[in-house]
């Protein structure tokens, strides 16, 4: 129950002139005013994307290692799970299975879609297309032998002893990747009109460039990445105490981090909004009169009433 | 009854009409005096944050009638992206303001709760609207942001429908849905402020939450 203290009866004392229009319109001009100096002093940032073409140009061993790692079903995207694939259960809170419960909404075949596919549109490559051939034709276990073999020579001088038609194929994916034809390939492979990024994005991330790019623009998960933005410019600081969860245990360290903190957040989202029927919280206001201060002339002027 | 009369009083028009003026009568809904305590600058918060509202949606507009591309590529539409921007950190900040003002005057009271949740809905519903703007920047930032943002949502389910690696998505989310949403929050928030007043200052004493205090 409220505290009689909490009542607010309607007000009878007097009056005041108040133009609200006036107001208004001087805030919208002060605001105006504000935001065209700081767009002046500081404009916006605008680091310009990533592309699979510059990361495959720039980092290429990088590029050949996600994209082996995309074909053998060890990236991170092929062990994603829901809404990606089956792989993987994903995240619980407790016993509660939402991520899994909501399904693949968003096929991903990493193999299919990163590597096989693309490679199958490359015309007139008879030696690619013999390799294709004995790549898919192959056991399991014979494919993964060579994409181990082909792994574990990229960078090294000597070859890629062992890798069978796994060396040919990426050979023939970098030199697609390279001129461009990949980021095409992935964003219209179904349609000429084009603006789901979820498969290039996937794959780009799977790899080191974003990471390698946040990094030095301090937007990681343990550089308060989520409310950060590239440069030096606020960003989005009302996100703070979402991220500030990921930077302590429990959660820090929990394989289900994220459904844990969006659970929490969810919860005080929900307290948040009903601040007015929750006791104690409602009455933190009466505990700690910030309220005098900001009312302190009216609880003068009926100090000297009261004398 | 006249005829006229009768026919008036089955017109759901006029009926609405009389409803609307019962609930907030003009010199309710725009009045031109606020009781005695309504002194001071935390008041002006509730204003700015309507007005960095009006600059969002009017910079907005103009980057929206241009495509998303546009801004990327020319001197003005930069300039306007960084209004946009600008503007947004002031609602959040004029906004954050208000909300405290509001908290340490336990602005609920009196009858005022659905006051206080239309506008911690407009706020949580004006967070997602920023943040699908980041995501519709077609730059790094959206690369990035959506590419680590994606497994929260996707742990709880929310990344089967809303898919933050979804540029077309995420734009129309941007540009038509959520600010419809925080528009019309706002709009419903500012009605329930002046349908039911701003509310009175805490009384001292039990005694006085009985009346002796506004007397």
């Amino acid at each position: 129950m409220a505290s009689p203290r909490d009542a607010a009866p309607p007000w009878t004392g007097p009056y005041r002139s108040y133009d609200l229009v006036k107001e208004l319109a001087i805030c919208i001009a002060v605001v105006a005013a504000l935001a065209t100096l700081l767009t002046i002093l500081f404009s916006s940032p605008d680091e310009k994307p990533s592309t699979i073409a510059s990361w495959a140009r720039t980092q290429p061993n990088d590029f050949l290692t996600t994209a082996t790692a995309e074909l053998d079903g060890s990236s991170d995207t092929a062990g994603y799970g829901p809404p990606y694939n089956h792989a993987a259960t994903g995240q619980v809170i407790g016993p509660i299975h939402l991520q899994s419960w909501l399904g693949v909404s968003h096929p991903v075949n990493t193999a299919v879609d990163y590597v096989l596919a693309p490679l199958a549109t490359i015309p007139n490559d008879p030696a690619l297309r013999a390799a294709l051939a004995r790549y898919v034709a192959a056991p399991a276990a014979q494919r993964s032998a060579w994409t181990d073999a082909y792994a574990k020579s990229i960078g090294r001088a000597g070859g890629s002893s062992g890798a069978g038609p796994v060396a040919p194929m990426m050979t023939s994916l970098l030199a697609l990747a390279q001129s461009g034809g990949l980021d095409g390939a992935l964003l219209t492979s179904r349609h000429f009109y084009q603006t789901d990024y979820t498969k290039p994005l996937l794959f780009l991330a799977d790899g080191s460039l974003l990471s390698d790019r946040a990094q030095a623009q301090h937007l990681l998960g343990d550089q308060w990445g989520m409310m950060n933005e590239t440069g030096s410019y606020p960003g989005q600081v009302w996100l703070w105490l979402y991220t500030f969860w990921y930077q302590i245990e429990p959660f820090k360290s929990s394989d289900n981090a994220d459904a844990l903190v969006w659970a929490l957040m969810m919860l005080l989202s929900v307290a948040f909004v009903c601040v007015p029927f929750i006791p104690g919280v409602r009455s933190i206001p009466r505990w700690i009169p910030l309220h005098r201060l900001i009312w302190r002339a009216h609880y003068r002027a009926h100090a000297g009433r009261a004398s | 009854m006249s005829v006229h009369d009768a026919s008036r009083e089955r017109s759901w028009t006029a009926r609405l009409r009389a409803r609307a003026e019962r609930a907030l009568p003009p010199e309710q809904l725009l009045p031109d005096r606020q009781p005695a305590y309504v002194a001071s600058w935390i008041y002006v918060f509730g204003a700015l944050t309507i007005a960095a509202l009006v600059a969002i949606v009017a910079s907005g507009l103009i980057l929206g009638l241009k495509g998303p591309a546009w801004w990327h590529v020319t001197a003005i539409g930069r300039f306007f992206n960084g209004i946009h921007l600008w503007s947004v950190e002031i609602f959040f900040f004029t906004m954050v303001v208000h909300l405290w003002g509001k908290f340490f005057m336990g602005a609920w009271r009196g009858g005022r709760s659905l006051t206080w949740v239309a506008g911690a809905v407009t706020f949580l519903i004006a967070i997602a609207a920023a943040f699908t703007g980041y995501l519709s920047q077609q730059n790094f930032d959206a690369q990035w942001i959506s590419t680590q943002a994606k497994d929260g949502l996707n742990s709880v389910g929310i990344g089967a429908f809303f898919n933050v690696t979804n540029f077309g998505q995420m734009y129309t989310f941007h540009v038509i849905l959520l600010p419809l949403a925080v528009v019309l929050l706002t709009a419903w928030h500012v009605l329930l402020v002046r349908r039911h007043g701003v509310v009175p200052p805490y009384v001292r004493s039990a005694a006085a939450a009985r009346g002796e205090e506004h007397a």
